[in-house]
């Protein structure tokens, strides 16, 4: 049972005082009931925005919305979705995203959602309603213990048991999900407590005792690393998403600039560092530039800032970067550590500690690497393949990023769309790039594009996505449509599931199981047609960049194109699976070898 | 890769089962060992301790308290391992007459300075409370008249105040 939650004006009538029973205390400036709390005190938080989906539970936060004008209220169509667009609008602006769901279906199906933005440090606040305090632990309709479920994908969760505390636990959460590194948390708000009558407090200090990040770096430490930088002959810098989330974007970049020592970024980083400038070696990791990690294989002193080496980003670890002194900046003590040990580990904010260091470091003499770095950038460029009668995907991307001059915000699924267009995109602002780094979830992109749109309304939002992720959720074309959300969908159409089928080629003896869709996939352009929004096809170069100018010029509502591209392209250069950096292939051939 | 130790962390927390249960989970998730946990209110209201032992190297204990600190709950974490500490466990233990006769068995019992809190035809119930290792010790020695049931409260623990060196001069 999930009803509209728009049909209770007659709820609304008046009712003559006299007829009011006395001692209940009435709707007045005083007292709210606690779904009324809940908006108010989301609106007292500045946000500005929620993305929701009605049902039982919830239906008194619905009451509350009906010509509510302080808060914006998204119908998406899933509520995975309500999560990924919410997700997108933070990652888009930093500010916290705001999901609704109700009780049972409604939170489970936000399940994946929450963990995407765990992994990838994504401050969300999901709302949930509950079954009344009553009857839970009864198996009552649309009972499922959230709380319990989220809780390793979660910063914090609470369940609200006492209205009272309903709008200290909502800034509280507010407050968790946005300090420190950031991360989801979920409120869980049974029905009757949107019911009782409470006070609005408007104390807008939270001091939870227990919840101190550190934010300064241990100053010994930073002059370590200073002077660590200062000396070297090889130095790197590796920036991972927590420069982004960290804003730390100008810090790095002049730091980096004045030193004059080269900067490699992970996937979520991209954009931290300006892919422009010439201290640029782009991406690391299993489909990073061949520089970028033969660079990270060869330094002598490795600057992490803000990354967390991950398993895609360091290969296999006994061959990883065995030669380098680490520094290791983050705000999360357990991410130090925990892959690779760092010599001189610095637990703080990015945007302070790096200012810091570089008020000690002076510009090591380094030419001799940079002529190195010169060399493997010469020898081992990106490839793009270029046909006139098909479409090969890094063409794809190269055209979006020569289209847009590198301004819009790029929004990606997962697969071999989303390495190509890692690599072949140039990324020159922060939070212009959007993907599900850690978890890798499909269906990602078109929602967290909508969510971005939503957020920056007077940028380009590009959705590359694949046919295989972009089918997870389609019903979110109706949201588009309906908020006339001006998202162009660049669907890169191989017929197949690209990365599954790459790695069954490639290790499983090309035995393509379940991996290949054919003709089986949908008339993309039929169906943006029958959500009532513009739909594109392209198969060759120049059908593309018409397509292409085309969708780029509509700025009022969403756009479907469709590339059909060369089906069997790999991504490359890539890492095989359990190999070490320096062992990355180049091409179908280099690997089978 | 240093040794495999047992290392004794005493956990400070906001008294709730969400936090308990986070505790808990971090262990699960991240497969790290938990040898015992005891979970109890604390003298502050709304304050409880959490004691956990583990077994892992260095490495692997400092995650597990990088992890521990990282729930938002958790006000602080001691690693007593190496610290001068006080750490008790209490145990009830079955044993079994019929092999040996009672007088053998509380012979023993004295010895571990256990109590006799239940008598029966053919069983009787030790108490015992010591650090793990007599704990432990009580029981290999038990073993072989037949332990019919048991139950081990996990360590609880606190740090002496006293951590330095007894001077003798």
């Amino acid at each position: 049972m999930k009803s509209n939650g728009q049909n209770s004006t007659a709820k609304k009538m008046d009712v003559p005082a006299t007829l009011k029973p006395v001692q209940k205390p009435t709707s007045d400036a005083q007292t709210h009931n606690g779904a009324e709390l809940l908006i108010k005190t989301l609106a007292d938080l500045g946000v500005d925005t929620i993305f929701g989906y009605p049902g039982g539970a919830v239906l008194p936060i619905y009451d509350a919305l009906f010509n509510n004008h302080e808060l914006k209220h998204i119908l998406v169509r899933h509520e995975q979705a309500g999560v990924h667009a919410a997700d997108g609008y933070s990652r888009a602006t930093g500010k916290p995203g705001v999901v609704l769901a109700t009780s049972g279906p409604g939170g489970t199906n936000t399940v994946t959602g929450i963990a995407t933005a765990m992994m990838d440090s994504i401050p969300l606040v999901v709302l949930t309603g509950q079954v009344p305090t009553s009857v839970i632990g009864n198996d009552a309709f649309q009972e499922a213990d959230i709380v319990g479920i989220t809780r390793p994908i979660t910063k914090q969760n609470y369940l609200v048991r006492d209205v009272n505390n309903l709008e200290s636990v909502l800034r509280e959460a507010f407050h968790i999900a946005t300090h420190g590194r950031p991360g989801p948390v979920l409120v869980d708000m049974p029905k009757d407590m949107l019911n009782s009558r409470v006070m609005f407090k408007g104390t807008k200090h939270v001091d939870i005792p227990s919840f101190k990040p550190t934010i300064h770096g241990h100053q010994p430490q930073i002059a370590k690393a200073a002077r660590m930088l200062s000396e070297a002959k090889r130095p790197l810098i590796y920036v991972g998403g927590g420069a982004i989330l960290g804003e730390a974007w100008k810090e790095v970049t002049e730091f980096a600039e004045r030193l004059n020592i080269p900067v490699t970024t992970t996937l979520m980083g991209l954009g931290a560092f300006p892919e422009s400038k010439p201290q640029s070696v782009g991406m690391l990791g299993m489909h990073g530039t061949w520089y970028a990690n033969m660079a990270m294989t060869e330094c002598d002193v490795l600057l992490a800032v803000g990354a967390r080496f991950d398993d895609r980003v360091t290969g296999r670890l006994n061959g990883f970067s065995q030669n380098s002194r680490k520094i290791h900046i983050d705000i999360d003590p357990s991410c130090i550590g925990k892959n690779v040990d760092v010599e001189v580990p610095i637990v703080g904010d990015v945007k302070r500690v790096i200012p810091a260091i570089d008020k000690l470091a002076t510009p090591p003499e380094i030419s001799e690497w940079w002529d190195t770095i010169h060399t493997w950038k010469k020898e081992h460029p990106l490839v793009v393949p270029k046909a006139d009668d098909q479409i090969y995907p890094q063409h794809m991307i190269k055209m979006i990023s020569e289209i847009t001059e590198g301004n819009a915000i790029v929004v990606t699924d997962v697969g071999q769309h989303q390495m190509w267009a890692a690599q072949h995109y140039q990324y020159n602002h922060p939070r212009s790039w959007i993907t599900s780094g850690g978890l890798g979830t499909m269906g990602f992109g078109f929602p967290a594009a909508m969510g971005a749109a939503m957020a920056c309304p007077d940028r380009d939002v590009v959705c590359i996505t694949g046919d295989g992720g972009f089918q997870m959720l389609t019903c979110e074309l109706a949201t588009a449509v309906e908020y006339k959300i001006p998202v162009k969908i660049a669907i890169m159409n191989n017929a197949c599931l690209g990365m599954v089928r790459q790695w069954q080629q490639l290790f499983f003896d090309n035995r393509t199981s379940y991996s290949v869709f054919g003709s089986n996939n949908p008339d993309f352009v039929k169906m943006a047609d029958a959500y009532g929004m513009i739909g594109m096809r392209a198969t060759n170069p120049k059908e593309m960049r018409e397509v292409l100018e085309k969708g780029m010029a509509i700025k009022d509502a969403p756009v479907l194109m469709d590339f059909s591209v060369v089906e069997n392209e790999n991504c490359y250069p890539m890492v095989p699976s359990g190999a070490a950096l320096f062992e990355m292939v180049e091409s179908d051939e280099e690997c089978k070898k | 890769m240093t040794k495999d130790y047992r290392h004794t962390l005493s956990v400070l927390v906001k008294h709730n089962l969400n936090t308990l249960s986070r505790i808990i989970g971090i262990f699960s998730a991240k497969g790290f060992e938990l040898a015992s946990v005891t979970f109890a209110s604390e003298a502050d209201p709304g304050m409880a301790r959490v004691t956990i032992t583990t077994y892992g190297d260095e490495k692997t204990v400092e995650q597990i308290n990088k992890h521990l600190h990282n729930v938002v709950d958790v006000l602080k974490v001691t690693d007593l391992t190496h610290k001068k500490c006080i750490e008790r466990e209490l145990a009830i233990i079955k044993v079994s007459t019929a092999k040996a006769g009672r007088p053998e068995i509380m012979l023993i019992a004295q010895a571990f300075k256990a109590k006799v809190i239940d008598i029966t035809s053919d069983k009787l119930a030790l108490e015992v409370t010591g650090n793990t290792d007599k704990v432990d010790a009580m029981i290999e020695v038990l073993k072989p008249y037949g332990i019919a049931e048991m139950s081990r409260s996990g360590s609880v623990a606190l740090k002496r105040e006293f951590q330095g060196a007894v001077n003798i001069n």
